[in-house]
């Protein structure tokens, strides 16, 4: 039961992430999504310290704050500073990482928080936190229904969303003149991205969401160019991966989020690698026919 | 203030540790920042720092000790592969630089994780303060790892030194580099292993995840203030042990508080300062000089309704309503009421009981105006050919902006013309002035 409630856990959050990492990855802005997941530390931090607990809405509050700080900064310093989009992330999110470092330093004694756990996750505990209803019967745990509803959330905005978001993806000029405003797409993607990453650190860690934003969306587009087909492979990977990655942690006794991350290279590596072989072998044979 | 005195003077020999580790430290990765920003790499040094992670793992698993120089070996050797491992992904596929490294990043980052358990499960009582290597911690330095540092760093100024000229060219324009037979892969190749060579330098001061700041931060900050590529090398060093010095005095002062988080923030705090007030560069300049050319631009149009009011009539020193002005041109009122003060203020209106009127110089700076305007338009009908009625838009811009220089260019190479192409008359300045019109 352990075991398949951090499959479930992993597989939600490798979906929720993979959906909206693709648009990332189309949009050129993966590492986006890396700058929040490191800059909503200070945000948790904060909102620990203000509420006193570790209840999920303050943490998701304070951290989704801080996720849309970031994004807004870079977009700030791009714009306004004619900084290098690059160089803004690599500025902020690294600056936001440092005070909430420093926050958890200064107040060591009142947070009980682990700077570690925020890069690691403790996927592992998931099945801990259990929701009990006031009859006393057992749900679950508290996190599966949180990233559910967050998936859901993500499933609506794409849908209802899907076609803002592909022409502003793919055509940014087209989608202006069509009256789309591109402005407010990047930040609701933004928004979408904070929240997923919010709401799943906490469970897998910071580099976890890394890897399923980036890596399931990126195999899926080296398999296709379709967006729809795209969406869909991501989601099978996710689950694959999830899977995969539990048992591979469960058989070496390592880290949970580790494995995922690493299995998730593990299938970028043999996709790229097998693509690699046939673009070569299809070479030779028109090089043997011309 | 005992405490700083004690810290500058370096009388503890931990204190000279750290804050030579620091300064070194710092430096160095500020140095090649330089470059990696200008490449447009700074996200490069993202992957880097946290990449070396396995690298570090993989050293102390196989030698079971803490050996700095051995951990900073396989640190190295891991974080070069990631480099190489995203370039190979981005030139072998249609896989973006950003997704190339930000998978490359969180892989390598997972691997190291898994290797961590491994070691916490060992049992090794080394173990303990092997996550230093994460978060950083520069008190903990000590000469052995000085040592280290300076042959680094050292190694890294003179191949920076050496290679200046090969790099700057590289970073600003690669096919010229490229057409003059520089061998601009190996370059590319060189600068990634200095790279990864900082960061492999910083990490047991401040951690791999902040590394990356200390690599870019400096260098964008100092973007802000030169164009001179030498000149930003050596803003982006100063910025870099400044915010090294920072750190290390208030883990000095505050020994609770980590050093590299400090650091990070004390940099960023001055590439912030930068963003926002560098000269010519900065937000606040550059806004402050954008609305002193609007509040020029509204000037010289409203001085232009009381020349062109004066054409009509013919009455140049007549005093004008408002409602008279906003006949003659698209305006926002408040801004023209606001225009119309700065210009009394300035002298070249007179403020005449709820109507204005030019003054002599507001008269020859309004008649410039027109003048350019119609110059404008001849040149753009007779050289560009363009129609009469399509010139209008473009002279209203440029208008605002000739020079004396070119005015003089202008007016020798449509031979002094007297009409411009709508046959009104071009305003002459230099033989009578104020009654030439009359």
């Amino acid at each position: 039961m352990i075991a398949f409630w951090i499959i479930l856990t992993g597989a939600l959050v490798a979906i929720t992430c993979g959906l909206l990492g693709c648009f990332l990855v189309l949009r050129k802005m993966s590492m986006v999504g890396d700058a929040i997941s490191h800059a909503v530390l200070p945000g948790i931090v904060i909102a620990f310290l203000l509420s006193g607990s570790r209840d999920t809405l303050p943490m998701l509050l304070g951290a989704g704050a801080t996720g849309l700080l970031v994004t807004f900064l870079i977009e700030y310093f791009h714009r306004r500073a004619n900084l290098q989009t690059d160089a803004a992330i690599g500025v902020t999110f690294t600056f936001l990482f440092a005070v909430g470092i420093i926050l958890i330093s200064a107040f060591t004694g009142q947070v009980d928080l682990d700077q570690d756990c925020v890069l690691y996750g403790e996927i592992a505990y998931v099945p801990i936190d259990l929701w009990v209803t006031s009859e006393g019967t057992v749900l679950g745990p508290r996190s599966v229904y949180i990233l559910a509803s967050v998936l859901l959330i993500v499933v609506l905005f794409i849908r209802f969303g899907y076609k803002e978001l592909k022409l502003t993806s793919f055509d940014p000029a087209f989608a202006s003149a069509l009256g789309i405003s591109t402005a407010l797409w990047h930040y609701l993607l933004m928004a979408a991205v904070s929240l997923a990453t919010v709401s799943s650190f906490e469970s897998v860690g910071a580099i976890l969401v890394i890897a399923f934003l980036i890596g399931p969306p990126a195999i899926a587009y080296l398999i296709s160019d379709d967006l729809k087909r795209m969406l869909a492979i991501t989601v099978g990977l996710g689950i694959v991966i999830s899977f995969v990655g539990y048992w591979m942690a469960y058989w070496l006794n390592a880290s949970i989020a580790g494995s995922m991350a690493v299995v998730t290279g593990i299938c970028f590596a043999s996709v790229f690698t097998y693509q690699q072989i046939r673009k070569k072998r299809l070479a030779r044979a028109s090089e043997a026919t011309g | 203030m005992q405490q700083l005195i004690d810290f500058l003077t370096l009388a503890d020999p931990n204190v000279r540790y750290v804050v030579w580790g620091n300064v070194l430290l710092s430096a160095s990765a500020a140095m090649v920042g330089a470059f990696i920003v200008l490449q447009k790499k700074a996200l490069i040094g993202d992957a880097v720092s946290h990449a070396v992670l396995p690298g570090i793992c993989a050293a102390f698993l196989f030698s079971g000790t803490k050996n700095t120089a051995l951990m900073l070996m396989g640190a190295f050797i891991s974080g070069w592969l990631a480099l190489i491992a995203i370039d190979y992904i981005t030139s072998r596929s249609k896989i973006k630089k950003d997704a190339a490294i930000g998978l490359v990043l969180s892989v390598f980052f997972g691997a190291g994780m898994v290797m961590m358990t491994f070691i916490q499960q060992s049992g090794n009582a080394a173990q303990s303060g092997l996550d230093h290597f994460i978060f950083g911690r520069a008190a903990t330095l000590i000469g052995s790892d000085l040592m280290i540092f300076s042959i680094l760093a050292i190694v890294l100024l003179l191949a920076v030194g050496l290679f200046f000229k090969a790099f700057a060219l590289v970073a600003f324009d690669r096919a010229f580099a490229e057409a003059l037979g520089y061998p601009v892969r190996k370059l590319d190749l060189l600068l990634t292993s200095l790279t990864v060579l900082a960061v492999v330098t910083g990490i047991t001061s401040v951690g791999v995840v902040l590394m990356a700041a200390m690599l870019v931060t400096p260098a964008a900050a100092a973007r802000y203030w030169t164009d001179n590529l030498k000149h930003m090398v050596a803003i982006s060093v100063a910025f870099g042990v400044f915010a090294g010095l920072t750190g290390a005095f208030i883990s000095y002062t505050a020994p609770s508080m980590p050093t590299g988080p400090w650091m990070v923030v004390v940099s960023s705090a001055v590439a912030f300062l930068s963003f926002f007030f560098a000269p010519k560069k900065g937000i606040v300049p550059r806004w402050y000089n954008q609305r002193k050319n609007q509040r020029i631009i509204a000037e010289e149009n409203t001085l232009k309704m009381f020349y062109h009011l004066g054409e009509q009539d013919n009455r140049f020193d007549d005093g004008r309503t408002l409602a008279d002005l906003v006949k003659t041109r698209e305006v926002n009122e408040n801004v023209l009421k606001a225009a119309l003060r700065r210009l009394v203020a300035n002298g070249l209106l007179y403020d005449r009981e709820k109507q204005w009127a030019l003054t002599k110089t507001g008269y020859l700076r309004a008649a410039r105006v027109v003048r350019l305007h119609r110059l404008w338009e001849l040149y753009l009908t007779q050289y560009m050919d363009i129609a009469s009625d399509h010139v209008h838009d473009d002279a209203e811009t440029i208008e605002h902006i000739i020079t004396p220089e070119l005015e003089r260019e202008l007016e020798h190479q449509l031979g002094y013309p007297d009409r411009d192409p709508h046959d009104t008359k071009i305003p002459k300045l230099q033989t009578n002035g104020h009654k030439e019109n009359r």
